[in-house]
């Protein structure tokens, strides 16, 4: 039985070989090193881009953060002057953009108008519990939308199959707006859940980390994150269904099954592995969605977290608050996609040959 | 040819079918696929009629009822008629049904003025009562006592169309881009690319809303109807464009390119009338089910208080005032019919788009 497997292994390496000398000499024989060197290169002029963006963008906003106490009676002109001038306001935007990034080249991102202290620290604070939310919802999405991927496979065209195609377009048609609602009128209704935060009130200002205030978080995450996994579950679900098929109509599986293999071992071993490879890709797409759904549901839930922040900075016009957001959510995607890539290039030679 | 005669055609030959009529015929096996368009066909009419369909104007307020729960039509007899609802004395938002003293709703009555198709003046609706005193309100009445049913439909013009507008402006400017982007290569694709990357790489709603902060937050409905349009799109067409390129890439290669470039056709013609119809089944499929996205882009802005205002109707505006306040939302749950109108139309788009996809699928 397991020499089966070994036979198949070694061909599959064989043949990638022999498919990929011809490459080698092009590339000098990349391999994971510089390949990953190179990939995380090319995320520096994106990054570039997106904040030269956001800066034109938001110079282009009427008004500035000091607009609103143009009408303050106690704020003299002078003193407006000077605050505009300490915030670089009162120059053309790209100088402005000049000092922001000779800044940010020295890793400081300045400080937030808003809130008066760096936004480094603002959004650390915030990114963490965005982090926290999506990975959350990523791990309970993957968790179930694996395994009912793999029954509604494994038995396809049952009772079973049908009930995950409903439930996964039910899920993939509502949206999470519209999902984030209806679970928020259910903890008021019920009362089981907490509706905003990240934690009860009594913990604010206090340092001190116990189990009951790590349960009091947990409890504040678990319907935020059902709803934030509650969509990208079916697409990943719906993905494992057809890969597995797809696998499972292969040539290696029917001749495992002549074989005598046990359904099993033929859908575990020979089957799934290869099924895997491409959800890798949409792992990066599912952090894209999660990004964008965690900005909704940071917004239902009173989530203090990178979508909220950005809400507000855009409202109050801190510039270098909206910048930073944007550039920080821009870089956990590509952190999210990156991670995607090298796994997707660990798994399968081509990739990183290619390239 | 049409109708040869029957002696000289052998019956088992018939003209080959065209790729449409393949792709109609596989598309008419999907039962899922014409509900889906079924459903979508009456939605939309409704949208267009919307002020013939809704019994009011999305502006009238009915200051006796506020919040008040939606009413069943039933038959008295061969007529359809509605109980008469009367405020409970000294308790707010509480409303007493008469089934002893009912109303008889009839059909097309004269109520508010409206413009049939944006250009008729008229006063005739589909349904209503007679009695100014007694109205029928199908879905409820919200905290102005505005006509939840009427606000619907009404709001359905907006939500609806914007996906419409927005694809095709999308499809339009993803299609050529990518389409001129594939066929010279060179630098031209390498810097429209470098460009789709960026705005890719932003997670979308935080660059929506960037967008949007640059422009008034004040705006007029019609201005922010554009503007939402315009802005989706401004992101929609990156991704629209790359797969395009990646299509063009190929079809640029074929034969019958090669033989219209060798007849001297411009390049710009070759585009548009060569490659790109090559691309149209991809097209079609990819535009119902990116339909959605433009609906609930329209969604969420209007309901982050940045998107359409008041006193016009649209779905996301409607969840923002149902949301506004928990307690009404858990007394008045019929406020939370907009997000069902989403939910049905999303689905629908979603069925329609998986029936499309298998049938221009011609592996499967």
């Amino acid at each position: 039985m397991r020499s089966g497997g070994a036979v198949s292994m070694e061909k599959a390496r064989v043949f990638w070989l022999a498919n990929a000398a011809w490459i080698l000499p092009v590339w000098g024989g990349r391999d994971m090193g510089t390949y990953l060197l190179h990939r995380l290169f090319h995320m520096v002029p994106i990054l570039v881009g997106v904040s030269l963006l956001t800066f034109v963008l938001m110079s282009l906003t009427p008004g500035d953060y000091y607009s609103k106490l143009e009408n303050n009676p106690q704020i003299t002109r002078e003193k407006l002057e000077q605050l505009r001038a300490k915030a670089h306001l009162d120059k053309p935007w790209h100088v402005r953009y000049g000092y922001w990034m000779s800044d940010a080249l020295r890793g400081d991102l300045g400080y937030s108008l808003e809130y008066k202290i760096p936004v480094t620290e603002l959004i650390l604070m915030r990114l963490w519990n965005t982090f926290l939310l999506a990975l959350t919802a990523l791990l309970i999405a993957w968790l179930v939308a694996l395994p009912l991927g793999i029954w509604a496979a494994v038995r396809k065209d049952s009772w079973v199959d049908r009930g995950c195609a409903m439930v996964a377009f039910l899920g993939l048609s509502i949206p999470e707006i519209l999902l984030g609602l209806i679970a928020l009128l259910f903890a008021y209704a019920t009362g089981w859940f907490p509706v905003s935060g990240v934690e009860s009130n009594r913990y604010i200002g206090v340092d001190t980390w116990n189990a009951p205030r790590l349960l009091d978080r947990a409890h504040h995450l678990i319907l935020p994150a059902l709803v934030l996994a509650a969509s990208s579950l079916a697409g990943i679900m719906r993905q494992m269904r057809s890969n597995l098929l797809d696998t499972l109509r292969a040539d290696y599986v029917t001749a495992a099954r002549a074989r005598g293999l046990g359904e099993g071992w033929v859908v575990g071993k020979h089957a799934l592995r290869n099924a895997i490879n491409p959800l890798l890709t949409i792992f990066g797409y599912s952090l894209a969605g999660l990004l964008s759904g965690a900005f909704i549901v940071e917004n239902i839930f009173s989530w203090p977290g990178l979508g909220r922040l950005t809400l507000e900075a855009l409202t109050s016009q801190d510039y270098r608050l909206v910048v930073a957001t944007v550039v920080m959510a821009t870089a956990l995607l590509m952190v999210g996609n990156f991670i995607a890539d090298i796994l997707l290039a660990w798994s399968d030679p081509r990739i990183r040959l290619r390239e | 040819m049409s109708n040869p005669p029957a002696s000289a055609a052998p019956p088992s030959v018939r003209p080959p079918r065209t790729p449409w009529q393949l792709f109609w015929s596989r598309l008419r096996q999907r039962r899922i696929a014409l509900v889906g368009g079924v459903l979508l066909v009456v939605l939309y009419s409704a949208a267009l009629l919307a002020g013939f369909v809704a019994p009011y104007g999305y502006e009238r307020e009915d200051r006796a009822r506020f919040f008040h729960p939606p009413v069943r039509p039933h038959f008295s007899g061969l007529r359809l008629v509605v109980p008469q609802s009367v405020p409970v004395e000294g308790r707010q938002y509480q409303y007493e049904m008469r089934h002893d003293r009912v109303v008889p709703l009839r059909f097309f009555v004269t109520g508010d003025e409206y413009r049939l198709l944006g250009l008729i003046r008229t006063r005739l609706h589909f349904c209503g009562t007679d009695h100014k005193d007694h109205p029928v309100h199908l879905l409820g009445t919200d905290q102005l006592g505005r006509d939840v049913f009427s606000r619907l439909l009404h709001g359905s013009q907006i939500s609806l169309s914007i996906g419409l507008v927005g694809i095709a402006l999308t499809f339009s400017m993803g299609m050529l881009v990518g389409g001129i982007s594939g066929y010279y290569g060179g630098w031209v694709d390498n810097g429209i690319m470098r460009l789709c990357e960026l705005i890719m790489s932003v997670p979308g709603l935080y660059l929506i809303l960037t967008l949007r902060a640059t422009f008034p937050p004040d705006l007029s409905s019609t201005r922010v109807y554009l503007l939402i349009v315009v802005i989706l799109s401004f992101i929609g067409w990156a991704s629209m464009a790359r797969v395009i390129r990646g299509m063009t890439l190929s079809l640029r290669e074929r034969q019958y390119v090669l033989a219209a470039r060798a007849l001297g056709q411009t390049d710009l013609r070759i585009i548009l009338r060569h490659i790109l119809p090559n691309t149209f089944s991809y097209v079609i499929v990819a535009a119902t089910l990116s339909v959605p996205y433009y609906i609930l882009g329209e969604v969420i802005l209007s309901y982050l208080a940045v998107g359409i205002q008041e006193p016009q109707a649209s779905w996301g505006l409607m969840l923002k005032d149902a949301y506004s306040n928990y307690q009404h939302l858990q007394q008045f749950p019929w406020l939370l019919a907009p997000g069902a109108a989403i939910f049905i139309t999303v689905l629908a788009f979603n069925f329609l788009g998986d029936g499309l996809r298998d049938a221009a699928d011609t592996k499967a």
